[in-house]
């Protein structure tokens, strides 16, 4: 499992204002917290990013591999942000991932990039029809983002299919249809499609108390239907890898496996 | 169309061990199963350590007994016999005579026949207490520090002992053998213990309790091959240690080993019994993914060679 952590987007009050000051240390330490939590990537969301996105996404993607060794997840819907990040990321980690493309005509410049630039990629299965109804439509989306991935010369090993985790407050049924739909993504190949969540979207807008309970529940149903990585907080979810490793074999128990 | 042999590569692999000083012995290093060298790389063959106890070999059967006639008195004589006239590549010196049972020497006795013993040869030292949880606490450390900077390895540190003599090890910088019996899951959890105390786990070997051929090997054999696993196809980093088959003392207790021609004449030759009992349990352990082996007689120790010369040179192909 593949957690890529979450905690550096733009919408923290913290993040913004080191952004906003350049201020690398409030970064770094978010950074660091994640990795020693168990994540294997760190999401840098710099959101729109309109105006000097690519001197915000350079200046992201350095100060992060500055303080841990790890790849960073470039998640902007600005492209020359992203191509930014790309050209100063340190593969010596792992490779970087974009975050995202979709079915949207306006995210295909992304496929391009993951080619060029040898990155991973996240296809959400959205186009510009509004959001999709079930994990039926979810895999239309999948088919076509695939074929599209295909003429661009992305191996679909580095495509990760996110099914888009909506609110359980407002969108009750679909997490039903997401769980679906990341068992279904799997058989849209061989070797099975990758897929990965944004997992806190589900306890979007739920009292903050009951936030993680319910982000740590559905991330144990996703991980049954054989999630291959999250968008989450590893501080949240470590318990529940390290717990579902030992439960389904991956890992041989021992009283002390939470401590590994 | 052309076979492709079908070849499995693992994520994980075995961390090396080297220990000795004057003369060194590496063993472990691997990237894939016991002879299985066309897969992954086993950069060294498994090492046999000749057995020497502080005591005398009294319950060993004749046919191993007789072997070590007029050296088996003094421990540093029968080692030095291991290692000149048997061409030991390792010495493993067991401090029978502290057990409470036997002679229950104290812990200052076994410290002395560690310096004699290190005084008289030049291979590499395995250091076992008498298996009594509580004396070997007291036994091992003074043991650990007669032999300090001779970097060997010592044990073996149980669930019930391991902080005292794990402290011993790396206080004195030698390595350490963890027993646990015969549970995979208590192997794995005494390794985190012993690493929590900061030793390293890269200086652990692991001990999963030995058993001999028809005495329940088959419960040694698939413990230590789901250890072998564990470490190669889940990458687990704390089960990545060689392990040790401490075959000898296993194999001579058994009824083959020991029963004697007049009342089964059908069993054939004692002698070759219990040489063959050893070579044939030490043979499986080294199958099943031991490095390290402890044995007696000398005719199996030259039979197991063998058999490690030709497996590993099947390797070559």
């Amino acid at each position: 499992m593949l957690i890529i952590g979450e905690k550096l987007s733009i919408i923290a009050k913290r993040v913004r204002e080191a952004i906003l000051h350049r201020d690398r240390s409030p970064i770094q330490e978010i950074a660091v917290s994640q990795w020693r939590a168990g994540a294997g990537m760190i999401d840098a969301n710099i959101g729109p990013a309109d105006e000097g996105g690519e001197a915000l996404m350079e200046w992201m993607v350095t100060t992060i591999q500055e303080a841990v060794p790890l790849p960073v997840c470039l998640d902007t819907t600005n492209a020359g942000a992203v191509e930014a990040g790309l050209k100063v990321h340190d593969n010596t980690w792992g490779r970087p991932m974009i975050n995202s493309t979709s079915n949207d005509p306006e995210r295909f410049p992304m496929l391009e990039l993951a080619a060029r630039y040898n990155a991973l990629i996240i296809g959400l299965t959205v186009g510009r029809g509004g959001l999709p109804a079930d994990a039926e439509e979810r895999c239309a989306l999948a088919a076509e983002i695939m074929g599209r991935a295909m003429e661009c010369g992305v191996p679909l090993e580095d495509l990760y299919l996110d099914p888009l985790v909506l609110q359980i407050a407002t969108s009750q049924d679909h997490a039903r249809h997401v769980l679906n739909a990341v068992k279904m993504f799997q058989e849209l190949n061989e070797p099975a499609m990758k897929t990965v969540v944004g997992l806190s979207n589900i306890s979007n807008g739920c009292p903050k108390q009951i936030r993680p309970v319910l982000n740590r529940h559905y991330f144990t149903l996703l991980m049954h239907e054989g999630l291959a990585a999250a968008i989450a907080d590893p501080h949240e979810v470590a318990e529940t890898v390290k717990t579902l490793d030992v439960l389904q074999g991956r890992i041989v128990y021992a009283h002390s496996y939470l401590e590994m | 169309m052309a076979f492709t042999e079908p070849k499995e590569a693992f994520p994980g692999s075995i961390y090396d061990v080297t220990f000795g000083t004057e003369r060194t012995v590496t063993f472990g290093g691997e990237h894939g199963l016991a002879f299985h060298g066309f897969e992954g790389a086993a950069p060294h063959l498994p090492v046999i350590a000749f057995e020497v106890q502080d005591s005398l070999p009294d319950d060993w059967p004749e046919a191993v007994h007789d072997v070590y006639a007029g050296v088996s008195g003094d421990p540093a004589v029968w080692a030095r016999f291991c290692q000149d006239e048997l061409k030991a590549q390792a010495i493993a010196l067991r401090l029978l005579s502290t057990h409470p049972d036997r002679e229950d020497r104290p812990a200052a006795d076994a410290a002395k026949t560690v310096a004699d013993v290190l005084d008289a040869v030049s291979v590499p030292i395995i250091i076992l207490g008498s298996n009594h949880v509580e004396k070997d606490a007291e036994v091992l450390v003074a043991a650990a520090e007669a032999a300090k900077g001779r970097k060997c390895i010592i044990g073996k540190a149980q669930e019930k002992n391991y902080r005292t003599i794990t402290a011993a090890a790396m206080a004195n910088d030698h390595l350490l053998i963890a027993l646990s019996e015969l549970d995979i899951n208590l192997c794995k959890q005494l390794n985190i213990l012993i690493t929590q105390m900061g030793y390293a786990r890269e200086r652990i070997i692991i001990d999963p309790m030995c058993s001999a051929l028809g005495y329940g090997l088959d419960y040694t054999w698939s413990v230590m091959e789901r250890i072998r696993l564990a470490a190669l196809a889940q990458n687990d980093a704390v089960m990545q240690q060689p392990m040790l088959a401490d075959v000898g003392m296993y194999a001579w207790k058994t009824k083959e080993a020991q029963a004697p021609e007049a009342e089964l004449p059908r069993w054939g030759s004692l002698k070759q019994r219990g040489i063959a009992w050893e070579a044939i349990t030490a043979g499986s352990m080294l199958l099943t993914g031991a490095e390290l082996l402890i044995m007696r007689h000398p005719e199996a120790v030259a039979s197991l060679q063998q058999f490690i010369g030709e497996l590993s040179a099947a390797d070559e192909r």
